[in-house]
């Protein structure tokens, strides 16, 4: 395979020295040493070992990310493009290095579709305001789920306001799972977007995004998936998907905050107009007009987050190190073990049954409010989230105020979910 | 109004005092909320609603105007930790002069109290949130006072 060069070599050649010191010898992950690789899974929070569970919220970075933003900061920095000294030309080489990662690791057909955004909000947006705004009429109609984060749901309302588009929301049952009958009355010719995600990230559902695409192609939409919480867990194919966009998080994939992905079919973005206007998304400024760059640049206006993208590059590196399938073999058996040790739990119920889902355990408890649960569960240093995750409609569909949302992982060990059920027990003392 | 403000406060720093671990202080923090009256379901109303916190909480204000205002209030929450600051922050405010609601340090109490971490305005726990509600509520009694005092006698 022919690596792109890169700018951590000590690092990497480190790591292909011993490709399989991570593993053991029947080729399985070695947790213990993995764990080793995250230097803050090793801290104590109010004097107890820290039990890390809110990973869709944001995961913690191997050494790997932070040694390569600490090198990229030290030896490479300068502002990347049109420069012509020689730091220049290693910052802009590395970054668009980090795209050539990203394009490989969804398995875009060109680079050219790959635009660096600041995360999967502004992924959205930029769709929503750049097509939405060119695309969307009176009459049309825009399609989402009842169980997105808000993040996929405000800006549709906002385009949506601006263009007198309508939006229409396909239903949830009760156990978190698309009722897809209701796409025969919800998907129609007025349809001009679906925009989807690929997995709640209150309740761990994972969709049929596959066969939703196809089904929405048939009825002339155009398909974005969220792939903010499924990225990290499943890995992803847009090629094999053959969605129209996508969009996802540098920080949930082990990566750095502040950099994230949109993904674009090439022959879309080329017809979309910019989103933001400034620097590097110009071929040609006149006071009198301008001409723009062809994408990727015409949507990254201004100096982008270069550090964050190469971290973004180390941190897909990682991830294909361990191998997305056994990460995603690994996530199944915790949140199995962790399904089954909740259900012991009396007063526990799930919130988020899905036949197919990952890496969440959303729950509430009869003896005690998810706001008490995660203030004493802090002191026993478990990290959990609790509220309603910018999900709200969630929380309104299934009549509960907020939930506690244990997150999985692939770091994650069979003793930290037991932690979390014996710190239930001491919820429920206290309650 | 039975023990100044400032002997309240002392009241809460000796029991506070006395407990052991995180264990304890949150036992005893709940026990408080646990003994607060509970509001009348009439009055939990969006007007009433304190946002910022990650439950839902209502603080509905008796105000009984006079030189100074004095400044009172019913609140409570669907949480038990936040019942137990509820209970607390109406030992230290509760049927108290408004000046003294607002010359009151909260900050330096809860630090004594190891409490101070819930104070900040990034826990969701509506505790910076209805300190913020209360200091409002007196400022405005303040101010209603001495626009009535400004205004010219009618008889």
């Amino acid at each position: 395979m022919n690596k792109p060069p890169s700018i951590t070599p000590s690092i990497e050649a480190e790591r292909s020295a011993h490709p399989g010191e991570l593993f053991d010898d029947r080729g399985n992950l070695d947790i213990d040493r993995l764990r080793a690789d995250f230097p803050l899974l090793a801290r104590k929070v109010h004097g107890k070992p820290l039990v890390y569970l809110d990973n869709a919220a944001t995961t913690q970075k191997p050494l790997p990310v932070i040694e390569t933003l600490d090198r990229y900061y030290r030896m490479h920095n300068a502002n990347i493009h049109r420069g012509i000294h020689a730091v220049a030309e290693e910052a802009t080489e590395a970054f668009e290095t980090a795209r050539k990662r990203v394009a490989a690791f969804i398995n875009s057909p060109s680079e050219r579709s790959v635009i660096f955004t600041s995360g999967t909000t502004e992924s959205i947006n930029l769709v929503a305001r750049s097509w939405g705004g060119a695309n969307l009429k009176p009459g049309d109609e825009v399609l989402i789920s009842h169980m997105e984060h808000h993040s996929n749901i405000v800006p549709w309302q906002l385009i949506c306001a601006q263009t007198g588009a309508s939006l229409r929301v396909i239903p949830i049952d009760d156990h978190g799972q698309l009722v897809l009958d209701s796409l025969d009355d919800l998907l129609t010719e007025r349809t001009r977007l679906l925009a989807i995600t690929q997995m709640s990230n209150a309740l761990g559902t994972i969709n049929p995004v596959s066969s939703l695409i196809k089904r929405a192609h048939a009825a002339g939409a155009k398909v974005l998936i969220d792939a903010a919480q499924s990225v990290p867990h499943l890995g992803v194919d847009v090629q094999d998907l053959d969605c129209d966009f996508l969009a996802f998080s540098g920080h949930k994939v082990f990566g750095p905050t502040g950099i994230g992905v949109l993904y674009g079919r090439e022959a879309l973005l080329e017809s979309m107009p910019p989103f933001l206007g400034g620097g590097e998304m110009i071929k040609q400024v006149r006071l009198d007009g301008s001409e723009f760059n062809d994408p990727p640049y015409r949507f990254e206006a201004g100096t982008p987050n270069i550090a964050g993208a190469i971290g973004l590059g180390a941190a897909i590196d990682y991830v294909q190190s361990l191998g997305p399938e056994r990460i995603a073999q690994r996530e199944a058996a915790l949140l199995a073990w962790g399904t089954e040790a909740l259900g012991s739990v009396p007063g526990l119920r799930l919130i988020g049954t899905a036949a197919q889902k990952a890496a969440v355990l959303s729950f509430v408890l009869d003896f005690a409010h998810p706001l008490d649960a995660g203030m004493i569960l802090d002191r026993q240093g478990i990290a959990v989230r609790t509220g309603h995750h910018c999900a709200q409609p969630v929380m309104d569909r299934f009549k509960i105020p907020a939930t506690v949302r244990a997150s999985l992982a692939v770091y994650n060990t069979e003793r930290e979910i037991d932690s979390l059920v014996q710190g239930l027990e001491k919820v429920r003392d206290l309650s | 109004m039975t023990i100044t403000q400032h002997d309240a406060a002392e009241e809460l720093v000796e029991a506070f005092a006395l407990l052991g671990d995180w264990e304890e202080r949150y036992r005893f923090i709940i026990d408080l909320g646990r003994r607060l009256e509970p509001l009348d379901e009439s009055l939990k109303i969006e007007a009433h609603r304190v946002h910022g916190c990650q439950s839902t909480v209502y603080l509905v204000p008796r105000i009984q105007s006079g030189d100074p205002p004095i400044i009172d209030f019913q609140a409570q929450s669907d949480a038990a930790i936040v019942n137990g600051l509820i209970a607390i922050l109406r030992r230290i405010y509760a049927d108290r002069p408004a000046p003294e609601v607002l010359a009151f340090d909260a900050h330096g109490l809860l630090k004594r109290l190891g409490l101070d971490e819930h104070l900040s305005p990034t826990r969701r726990n509506g505790l910076h949130e209805m300190v913020k509600r209360i200091q409002s509520l007196a400022r405005r009694a303040m101010e209603s006072a001495a626009d009535a005092d400004a205004r010219p006698s009618s008889c």
